[in-house]
């Protein structure tokens, strides 16, 4: 390997799609948020910088690693939290721009990257020693038993759709040359669900459940302080960015491959539309969480195991039928 | 520290304790966190939990049962971390001076960094107290 190929995953990881860039566009997406919920409620809400103050503040406080904890799980699991995040926003915006640079089977370790952050918020729960703290990891493993079989039956789709493609790098490319699979009834069916299931893998209302803070004090993350904590709301706010892009990779495809105009190498129209598509999910996402309140544990995990595991499971069946037939908008 | 105050200043997180206040103060409080006043402007947020705190806002007159709770709470809390009190009760103990039930001020037992006087003070004074603490906080 050359000394370039060894240099550009690691640029790929810390500086363009991953660490950096990703930090900071979720964290100016989770202002975006809170201001959003503050006109909402009629407030004035915090200024642009209002994240970035946050998170410097956290970094620079005093750690407190509570007695009788477990030292290594309490501050390790908010590294494999922000660790999570950042490997899945890095390998859905490689399969996104460079569609031939994934491998083989990235779609399911998309799907084992992305337990990481819920995985870290376990641990950190649990290594805690707070009754509080366990009741939070103990809702957000019944939340991550709740979404899994939805999302999981709506990749399927996406999988059905494309015609048994297992590179996420293929999926975008098929649906950059033949159109969006979510332009389909079933693949429409699977946005709803995969939405639906983004929603509580980034945490938000009506699926905060893990930390509530009005009934758990901050749940899983009660005892948390200073960096740690830090960690734990960045990886959050990167979540809230990769994974509606994510839901845009699978559903819609990334930069439809086209002439682009001379001398350019992307096509600023399509990368427009792009960016568009992405914020569209992240406006549902924010206006999910304005008119909702927190649902009750077991409410969240029967209404993915009830209704959401139904929708993806008839858009599982549609697009079987529609592969076998030949009926391209089934 | 210089870089850590002036983040501080710009998202004081706080936490509301309350020793043994009539509720009245923890009524104001509240009400000064609501969409009427709009502490977040400030970056200012209610968390539920001790270790998230940057200001800890304590009213009430410090009953006797609640001054090792509240040490506790202190001691519980991220440095650095600023303690205002608020109400007549927490300066001063208020009408509750000389009862059997109580010791002494909050300013007796944790550094105050900022003091709003009033039964009940308005939210309008409990936000100024709180952005002067901030502002002595950065003079320092």
């Amino acid at each position: 390997m050359t000394l370039q190929g060894a240099l550009y995953p690691i640029l790929w990881l810390v500086v363009f799609p991953g660490f950096l860039f990703t930090g900071v566009v979720g964290l100016l997406i989770t202002w975006i948020d809170r201001k959003v919920t503050a006109r909402v409620q009629m407030r004035v809400g915090p200024p642009w910088y209002q994240p970035f103050a946050d998170v410097l503040k956290l970094l620079l406080k005093e750690t407190i690693v509570p007695a009788g904890s477990s030292r290594l799980a309490f501050l390790g699991a908010p590294l494999v939290a922000l660790a999570g995040a950042v490997l899945v926003s890095t390998m859905v915006w490689v399969a996104l721009i460079w569609p031939e640079k994934s491998f083989v089977g990235d779609l399911f370790v998309l799907i084992y990257m992305m337990v990481l952050p819920s995985l870290g918020l376990i641990l950190g729960g649990a290594a805690s020693r707070n009754p509080l703290a366990a009741a939070g990891a103990s809702r957000e493993m019944k939340l991550v038993l709740g979404y899994e079989l939805p999302f999981i039956l709506a990749l399927a789709v996406v999988i059905a759709k494309s015609g048994g493609a297992i590179r996420l790098g293929e999926i975008v490319a098929r649906q950059n040359a033949g159109g969006a699979i979510a332009a389909s009834v079933s693949g429409a069916l699977a946005l709803i669900a995969v939405i639906l299931v983004i929603q509580a893998k980034a945490g938000l209302v009506p699926f905060d459940q893990a930390e509530a803070e009005t009934e758990l004090m901050g749940g899983a993350l009660i005892e948390y302080s200073g960096a740690p904590l830090a960690a734990f709301r960045l990886s959050k706010a990167m979540l809230y960015f990769a994974l509606p892009v994510f839901a845009v990779a699978v559903l819609t495809g990334g930069i439809h491959s086209s002439v682009a105009p001379a001398g350019m190498v992307l096509d600023p129209l399509k990368v427009l539309y792009l960016v568009l598509k992405i914020v569209g999910v992240i406006v549902i996402m924010v206006l999910i969480r304005n008119t909702n309140p927190r649902v009750r544990i077991e409410h969240a995990v029967r209404f993915f195991w009830g209704p959401v595991t139904a929708i993806a499971g008839v858009a599982v069946v549609l697009a079987i039928i529609g592969r076998a037939y030949g009926v391209a908008w089934l | 520290m210089g870089l850590l105050i002036k983040a501080l200043a710009k998202s004081p997180w706080v936490f509301h304790l309350s020793t043994g206040s009539c509720n009245n103060c923890d009524i104001e409080v509240i009400d000064a966190l609501t969409p009427r006043f709009d502490a977040e402007r400030f970056g200012a947020v209610l968390v539920g939990s001790v270790r998230h705190a940057d200001a800890l806002l304590v009213c009430g007159a410090m009953n006797r049962k609640c001054v090792p709770r509240v040490k506790r709470i202190w001691e519980q809390a991220a440095k650095p971390c600023l303690v205002i009190a608020i109400g007549s009760c927490a300066l001063g103990q208020g009408i509750f001076r000389g009862s059997y039930a109580v010791g002494e001020p909050v300013d007796k037992y944790l550094p105050v960094s900022a003091y709003v006087p009033g039964c009940p003070p308005k939210p309008e004074a409990i936000l100024l107290g709180v952005v002067k603490a901030l502002e002595a906080l950065k003079g320092k």
